[in-house]
Parts: structure tokens; C-alpha cells; sequence
């Protein structure tokens, strides 16, 4: 039994390759070899599809332009979170608990049914299609999953090193941010991952708060899908393209990845 | 751990604290009001009461997606979960290499943005030119996701399995690499089998992890929407049509915002519901 151990998650992981190879290769084909016969792998190797991406202002444009929301919306959602998750997982206060769910209902909640009233709350303060506008809409279920992830990760730290630190004549934010914060640094990369990830994936509230100027990639996409028939090889490049930031980010975080996945609960 | 009782604390909440309610007080109020209201466009609106509320529990349509996206829901947490456990339980538990390549292919689908993903199974499943479909076909299988009602739901449950599995893998293995050596040289003392190891030790110290990812997943799949609209668009007619898709359809497709409205607030105490029943179990278990 122990020598056929591997074979599972070999299975598994070719079965998560099999459509990842497909996109990339169809993004190396031209949209004739696409649409006129079936091959396994590209006959002309071709660039062409990555070329018109990179010259073309509207596509580069959305992948800066999801990166900029995206980046924006971690720092703030983990900034505010920090102090929320220290005061749940150190204090007993009035209605903490009740409070900890309410936060929770907002990870949970349906996008679909926040799409409307988004559009008309962020118009009406003169945000819409703006970087802020994405960024504030995604703290909804962000700041919620950051505060539970650094939750789990500070109730892990003994109460002696708050207890100590005063005793030695720390401040509260002298010590918060000179030995609390450096103590948790594994939970803040694994929450400024998570909310990276998650606004990095989600579409539907991207794509209700933006026209022009803010356009996420991913939504580029579906507009081309539609308007411009068939141009498949362009659309498995800017495909391919959205893989690669999450790729980076996830070698890095490997280790605490299953720890984050738990929030910190392990 | 023993905490203190500082009323104070409420000050380190402010920052969250006005964020959150500010995304998700308004848009709620907004949509409550509209849930009472019929409007005619130039922004007059009539009091209905709970006329919408009564259509939309007595209405086929919405039985028909509730029912549709049960039966998703529960699908997909019968394969994805036991799969996902024994895919972690044959993962290697030294680090290395190989535990690397799992962990990172594995995460890869997860951080794939959602409309990708649906593009990419749309290419992949194509009956003519995607992997799948022409593999299927040549088997012999008359197989076209786009037509015919039991292939669209396999190719979207095959979408959700080869998305979602990999975060029940990554649960599961936190769980089981949390298990100190100990329990298993103490079972081996004892003669215990795999299967007894698995039943007694293994699925006991694992249950917290699974509590989160059953629950996690059931809420995930409930609040679908990007992957099945790209890949199926609701279709073939509606038979692909889970709730929020319907809920959009019918929110901005129609622009019907009195029924949307009270729908929205139906489909968000259903997830407030299991919301509360995961944070009693939560809970519990914290306490054990």
C-alpha cells in the first residue's frame, strides 16, 4: 500500500493541469488553428495573442487596473482588521460574540443580492468606476475573513507577552507594534494573502462598480467573449495571464497556506 | 485562554466597525425598502407590503431554483468531501519537494479569478475543439454541454469539483498534520489497521477542519454565481439556473426590483440560517 501512495494526488494534480494546459496552449494558437482543427499541442507556435495584449491599452490597462484595487483593498482590509482581531482575541466585552457572528454574516453573504445597491450607493457618492469604489465594495467579506484568520493566529500567543511587556513599561501601541505585530508576522502574510486572493476572484461586484476606467481584467474578458465572436486564442491569453499573480503569491505563503485555509484553527 | 473584560475594546472595533456597516447597512436598508415598494421608473414608488414576499414563496420559479441549487449543493459536497480527505490522507506528511509540488497545484484553481475559471471549462468542455468534449465524444458519448441538460450539469459539477476539492485537501491535511506522532505509535503498539487508525484517530482530531469546510462549502456553493453563469449562462432553457443567477436575472435583466428585492432577503436568511447553525458548531467545538 505504501508504494502506490503517490498515485492519488498524481491523479488529482493532472486532472487541476488538464484544463489549465488547454487554456495555455489554445493561447499559442492562432484563432484559425483554433477553430479549424484539433491538435493537442500548438502546430504554429505563436505569440501573437500575448503581443496584442501587451500593445493594446484597454487590455494592459485592466490587469493595472485589477491590481490596484486588489492591492488596495488588502492594506486596508488587514490595517483595520488588526486591531479588531487583538481586541476579540484578548477582551471579554459587551456583545462580542454577537458581534463576531455579525461579521461573519458578511463573508457569507450572496454578492448577487449586493449587486444593485452597491451600483447605487457608490454613484450616488461620486465613486463609481473608481479604484476606491472596488477596493471599500470587497472589504465586505475581506475585513470579516482577516479578522478571523488573525484571530485564530493571536489566540495562539500566550497572554504572558502582553503581561510581560507592560511589566517592562511598554505602551500599548509600543508594544503592539514593536513585539505583538512581529510576533504574528506569519498570520498577517497568510491573511494579506487571503485577501488578496479573494478580491483578486471575485467578479461580480467588480464588474457592477466599474465601466471604463477601472475595468478589471477578468471582466475584459467577458466583453470580448461576447462582442468580438470567436476570438478564443486572445481570450485563453488574458486567461493565462490572471494565473500568474495568484502562482507568485502562493509559492510564497506554501507553508502557512493549510494553517490559513483552517483560519488559524488548527 | 482567560480573557479580561475590557469594555474599551470597542474602540479597536471603530475602523472595522464603520467600514463593514457602511457595505452592508445601506445596500441591506435599500434593499428592504424596495422589498415593500412597486415602482413605475421616475422614481415614484407604492407601498406593497408583503405582496413580493408572498409571490416569491408561492412562485414555481423560485421553488425550481431553490431546488436546483440543493440539489448542486448537495452534490458537490458528496464528492468534494469525502474526495477531498482522501486525497489528504495520501499526501506525504515530511517536508520536501513533492509536498511542495502538492501544495502549490493544488492551490492553483483556488486563486484562478472565477470567471476564468468558467471560461476555461467553457473552451475545455467544447464539443468540437475543447479537450474534454472531443475526448468524451470520440469515446463514443454524444456529449454537447451546450444542448442537452445531464451534460451541462456534469460539466458544471465536474468545474465545481476540480475548483473547490483542493480547499477540503488543504483543511483536511492541516487537520491531520496537527495529529502528533504519539497517537500513531500508539496504535501500532496496539495492531491497529489503517481503517481503525482512520475511524479512531485520524477522523476524530480532523472533525473541527471538516466542520469548517463542510460549512464553508455549503455557503460558497450557495452563493455560485460567476463560474456557472460563464460557463452554461443558466442554460440549456433554465436548466442550469441556480438561485443567484436567477436573482440577477431578475434584479437587473428585468429590472423587477420589488420581487428581486424580497427574493434577496428570502436567499439571505436562508444563508443567515446555516450562518448561525455553523457558529453554534463553531463554538462547541472551541469549547471541547
Amino acid at each position: 500500500m505504501k508504494n502506490t501512495k503517490w498515485l492519488l494526488p498524481t491523479i488529482y494534480i493532472l486532472f487541476l493541469l488538464l484544463p489549465i494546459y488547454w487554456l495555455v496552449s489554445m493561447s499559442f494558437k492562432s484563432t484559425n488553428e483554433i477553430l479549424g482543427s484539433f491538435t493537442l499541442w500548438p502546430q504554429n507556435f505563436t505569440l501573437e495573442n500575448y503581443i496584442t495584449i501587451f500593445t493594446d491599452s484597454t487590455w494592459y490597462m485592466g490587469y493595472f487596473n485589477s491590481l490596484s484595487y486588489v492591492c488596495i483593498n488588502t492594506i486596508l482590509s488587514v490595517a483595520v482588521a488588526l486591531p479588531a482581531a487583538y481586541a476579540f482575541s484578548r477582551f471579554n466585552f459587551m456583545g462580542d460574540k454577537h458581534l463576531f457572528f455579525w461579521l461573519l454574516t458578511n463573508r457569507m453573504a450572496p454578492a448577487a443580492v449586493f449587486a444593485l445597491p452597491f451600483f447605487q450607493l457608490y454613484s450616488s457618492i461620486g465613486f463609481f468606476d473608481t479604484y476606491i469604489a472596488v477596493a471599500l465594495a470587497h472589504t465586505l467579506f475581506n475585513i470579516p475573513l482577516s479578522v478571523w484568520i488573525l484571530e485564530g493566529f493571536m489566540s495562539g500567543v500566550p497572554k504572558q507577552l502582553d503581561e510581560t511587556a507592560y511589566i517592562d513599561g511598554y505602551s500599548f501601541w509600543r508594544f503592539f507594534i514593536k513585539i505583538f505585530i512581529p510576533t504574528i508576522l506569519a498570520g498577517i502574510g497568510v491573511a494579506l494573502f487571503f485577501a488578496f486572493m479573494f478580491s483578486w476572484v471575485e467578479l461580480l461586484l467588480a464588474k457592477t462598480l466599474t465601466a471604463v476606467h477601472a475595468k478589471p481584467i477578468a471582466a475584459l474578458m467577458t466583453k470580448t467573449a461576447s462582442s468580438s465572436g470567436y476570438e478564443l486564442g486572445l481570450l485563453a491569453a488574458a486567461g493565462s495571464l490572471t494565473i500568474i499573480p495568484g502562482a507568485v503569491v502562493v509559492y510564497f505563503v506554501r507553508n502557512y497556506i493549510a494553517k490559513g485555509f483552517a483560519l488559524g484553527r488548527v | 485562554m482567560n480573557k479580561t473584560t475590557n469594555q474599551k475594546a470597542w474602540i479597536f472595533l471603530a475602523p472595522v466597525l464603520i467600514l463593514v456597516a457602511f457595505n452592508a447597512f445601506i445596500p441591506l436598508i435599500t434593499v428592504i425598502n424596495y422589498s415593500v415598494q412597486e415602482t413605475f421608473g421616475n422614481n415614484e414608488f407604492f407601498w406593497e407590503g408583503l405582496t413580493w414576499f408572498e409571490n416569491i414563496l408561492h412562485s414555481e420559479r423560485f421553488h425550481n431554483s431553490l431546488i436546483r441549487q440543493l440539489t448542486f449543493t448537495f452534490t458537490i459536497l458528496l464528492i468534494e468531501i469525502p474526495l477531498g480527505v482522501a486525497i489528504a490522507l495520501a499526501m506525504p506528511t515530511k517536508k520536501g519537494i513533492w509536498l511542495s509540488i502538492c501544495l502549490v497545484t493544488m492551490s492553483l484553481p483556488l486563486l484562478i479569478p472565477w470567471n476564468v475559471v468558467g471560461s476555461m471549462w467553457n473552451i475545455f468542455s467544447l464539443p468540437e475543439i475543447g479537450l474534454l468534449g472531443k475526448l468524451l465524444n470520440s469515446l463514443g458519448f454524444d456529449y454537447n454541454y451546450t444542448r442537452q441538460t445531464g451534460d451541462a450539469w456534469f460539466t458544471l459539477i465536474l468545474m465545481d469539483v476540480w475548483h473547490w476539492t483542493s480547499l477540503v485537501v488543504l483543511l483536511s491535511y492541516a487537520g491531520l498534520i496537527a495529529i502528533p506522532d504519539a497517537y500513531y505509535q500508539a496504535a501500532k503498539i496496539d495492531g491497529a489497521s489503517a481503517w481503525s487508525v482512520f475511524r479512531y484517530i485520524q477522523l476524530p482530531k480532523m472533525k473541527r477542519v471538516l466542520t469548517i469546510a463542510i460549512l464553508l462549502r455549503f455557503m460558497d456553493s450557495f452563493n455560485i454565481y460567476t463560474e456557472p453563469f460563464v460557463l452554461t449562462g443558466g442554460g440549456p432553457g433554465n436548466s442550469t439556473t441556480l438561485l443567484s443567477i436567477d436573482l440577477v436575472k431578475l434584479a437587473l435583466g428585468q429590472f423587477d426590483l420589488g420581487p428581486a428585492a424580497a427574493m434577496s432577503l428570502i436567499y439571505f436568511l436562508i444563508i443567515l440560517l446555516t450562518c448561525w447553525i455553523f457558529y453554534t458548531l463553531m463554538m462547541r467545538n472551541e469549547e471541547d
